[in-house]
């Protein structure tokens, strides 16, 4: 993990944030991903559980469906796995067109939310289970067997039962039973969702060093969107069955393509504004909620026209005990709420509009000299290039 | 707290109890009376079930109806289990409806009718009647059974067991003899003995189906009784109603432990 090693975006404005690694073969025009959805859509009667999605991934890719309950992620992982067929579009693994095969046939490994470990067989036997279906070698089996237990970590535990077993136990033969016939693609539906907290981070820094180790590719879903910050080379954010944004976590988190997204991962201010003058690389705006207007950095040109929105994280607002001096990006207000988090405290700011915002501060030291109290006055400012410009 | 019943509620138990199971004990009594009269106490004796021993023509009936229990109740399994499977996992398919409620209908059917239709059936194909056609019969009538116990474990087992299975190379048959048999083995072993029981004690069906050379136990039992009920019948009979409580029970525990297991 070296951040902002080559591969990282470079165009200047857009190198944000600790990229992972240099893995970035989307970036490529000349490679070939190995999963393709083509305009595959799944309907359920009434219900467009997945609506006309294209999506690539690549070989060794670490990717994460994000979006909220019932927005066709599972579906979309069905399609994959086979056991949904699609009503438009096709599924391509590599070059083969999976459309038509059933899902055994097909090598791609579902670990289910559920587990869906065999009750009748032992920790052992439920690995095995995938392999003995590939018709290897007994021996070869056993080790395969011995490997994927010792990866998981449940030496000892080879003869129990999955009802013998807790929940993290079961979670974790699950993945090995998954994990152990090789799939070209593991699908993750919310492998974690049973875990406490810290066995639930735990688990995280294992699937990523199984992952890098035995250089497969993995699909995961998850509605925390955390776990998907922390797992994943790539996440695609999905809305009523559509994937509306693809990219990695920093772009999804720092350059957000519309409201709902920048919305849906993390928490986020958003202000009504209307373009009026384009600079060099910044465009001032007016809007309700700031007297001295905005100024955001804008790569590509903005139409001059209302109905637009800016985007500022909490954490990238800079809150004053003492009025700044007037200009763009200067809103002032009083304090309504404070929520100490322990490493951050949020404020909720009530600005002379009669709306509320957030600002983020960490708490990097234990004594304030100025300690924030309900009700105070306080501006809040923030820096041309940590407002993003939404069209929609 | 809980009170204890009321002596209400013990009297009915009481009552109820007495109604059903009075005139079993009776006769299970009489079996081990020395007397040769049937309603004269003569004394404890096992006489005759002795004499049941060299009574060749009741043996071979014995053998008749079990042969008939084991070979029906294993095709009422079979059938049965596949038409559970059918029902549960087949989805929407179109005659859904009419598949079950056929299933379904020799519960209900009066067992004098299934029988008179199952005898004109026999006789319009030129089947002869014996053993076959008791055992065909057989099947028919606890076919019904066997899928009502089968598809109540199947409706309740997870789908997504088969599906982790087919997700890891098993085709669905195989799936299904791999994962989904071995956990709703319980139910088919109970349905089995129901099947087993139903068929080891049923007189009307038989009585319609079966031909000469054929007689099956409670046939047999019958058409001694309207001669006079002698003490031998008692026994036999007493072996009858052990056997058939033995199934019924073995079912049961059978079931009751599967549902244990399955919902740890
Ligand atoms: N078998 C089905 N029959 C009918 N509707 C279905 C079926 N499966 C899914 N749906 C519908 O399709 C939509 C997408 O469901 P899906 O399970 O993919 O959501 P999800 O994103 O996985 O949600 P969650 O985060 O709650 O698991 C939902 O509206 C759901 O009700
Ligand atoms: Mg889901």
């Amino acid at each position: 993990m070296d951040p902002g090693a080559d591969g990282a975006v470079t165009d200047g404005r857009l190198n944000i944030g600790a990229i992972r690694s240099s893995f970035a073969p989307w970036e490529d025009p000349a490679a070939e991903p190995l999963v393709r959805f083509e305009k595959v859509t799944k309907r359920f009667g009434s219900v467009t559980a997945v609506n006309a999605v294209d999506l690539a991934i690549y070989e060794r890719e670490f990717f994460a469906l994000l979006g909220p309950s019932g927005c066709g992620k599972t579906t979309l992982m069905r399609l994959l796995a086979g056991f949904e067929t699609p009503d438009e579009g096709r599924v391509w693994l590599g070059d083969n067109d999976l459309s038509d095969d059933p899902p055994h046939r097909r090598p791609v490994h579902l670990m289910f939310q559920s587990y869906a470990l065999f009750p009748h067989l032992t920790v052992e036997q439920n690995v095995a289970f995938g392999l003995k279906q590939q018709k290897l070698p007994k021996g070869e089996i056993a080790d395969r067997v011995a490997e994927m237990v010792a990866l998981v970590r449940l030496e000892g535990m080879e003869r129990r039962r999955p009802d013998q077993l807790s929940g993290g136990q079961r979670q974790r033969v699950a993945l090995a039973r998954a994990l152990a016939p090789r799939p070209q693609v593991l699908l993750l539906d919310e492998p974690l969702a049973a875990l406490d907290r810290k066995l639930r981070e735990e688990t995280q820094f294992e699937l990523m060093a199984i992952q890098q180790r035995l250089g497969m590719t993995f699909m995961i879903v998850t509605h925390d969107q955390d776990e998907a910050m922390v797992l994943a080379d790539r996440i695609a954010v999905m809305q009523a069955g559509e994937i509306v944004q693809v990219g990695r976590p920093t772009e999804i988190y720092e350059a957000p393509v519309s409201r709902y997204v920048a919305d849906f991962i993390g928490d986020v201010n958003l202000f009504e504004a209307a373009a009026v003058s384009a600079e060099e690389g910044e465009t001032r705006f007016a809007g309700p909620d700031s007297p001295g207007g905005y100024l955001a950095s804008t790569d590509e040109g903005v139409v001059l026209d209302g109905g637009l929105y800016l985007a500022v994280r909490p954490e990238k607002m800079v809150m004053h005990l003492d009025p700044p001096p007037e200009g763009p990006n200067r809103l002032a207000g009083k304090v309504l709420d404070i929520g100490y988090l322990g490493d951050w405290t949020t404020y909720v700011v009530g600005l002379e509009s009669g709306r509320t915002v957030r600002a983020a501060r960490a708490n990097s030291a234990r004594l304030v000299e100025r300690p924030v109290g309900w009700d105070d006055p306080v501006w809040l400012t923030f820096a041309p290039d940590a407002a993003v410009v939404l069209t929609r | 707290m809980r009170r204890g019943p009321s002596l209400f509620n013990l009297a009915s138990l009481g009552l109820g109890l007495t109604f059903l199971y009075a005139p079993i004990v009776l006769l299970v009594v009489y079996s081990f009376n020395d007397s040769r009269l049937v309603t004269v106490w003569g004394g404890f004796s096992l006489r005759w079930y002795g004499e049941l021993m060299h009574n060749e023509q009741l043996l071979a009936s014995v053998w008749m109806t079990v042969r008939i229990a084991a070979l029906s109740a294993t095709v009422a399994t079979l059938l049965g289990t596949l038409a559970a499977v059918a029902l549960t996992r087949g989805g929407r398919f179109p005659g859904r409806t009419i598949f079950s409620g056929a299933v379904y209908a020799p519960l209900v059917t009066p067992e004098v009718i299934l029988g008179l239709s199952l005898l004109l059936l026999f006789v319009a194909v030129g089947a002869p009647r014996g053993f076959w056609t008791v055992s065909a019969a057989h099947t028919t009538l606890t076919l019904c059974y066997v899928t009502v116990v089968v598809q109540a474990r199947l409706a309740s087992f997870d789908r997504s067991l088969e599906e982790a299975a087919q997700d890891l190379g098993c085709p669905p048959w195989r799936a299904f003899l791999l994962v989904t048999l071995p956990n709703i083995a319980p139910a088919v072993a109970a349905a089995w003995m129901l099947a087993f029981t139903l068929s080891l004690d049923d007189l009307v069906i038989a009585s319609f189906t079966s031909g000469p050379g054929a007689t099956t136990l409670p046939m047999r039992i019958y058409s001694a009784v309207r001669l006079g009920v002698t003490p031998e019948i008692n026994a036999i009979s007493t072996l009858l109603i052990g056997l058939v409580a033995t199934g019924v029970i073995a079912a049961y525990l059978i079931q009751t432990r599967g549902v244990r297991r399955a919902s740890r």
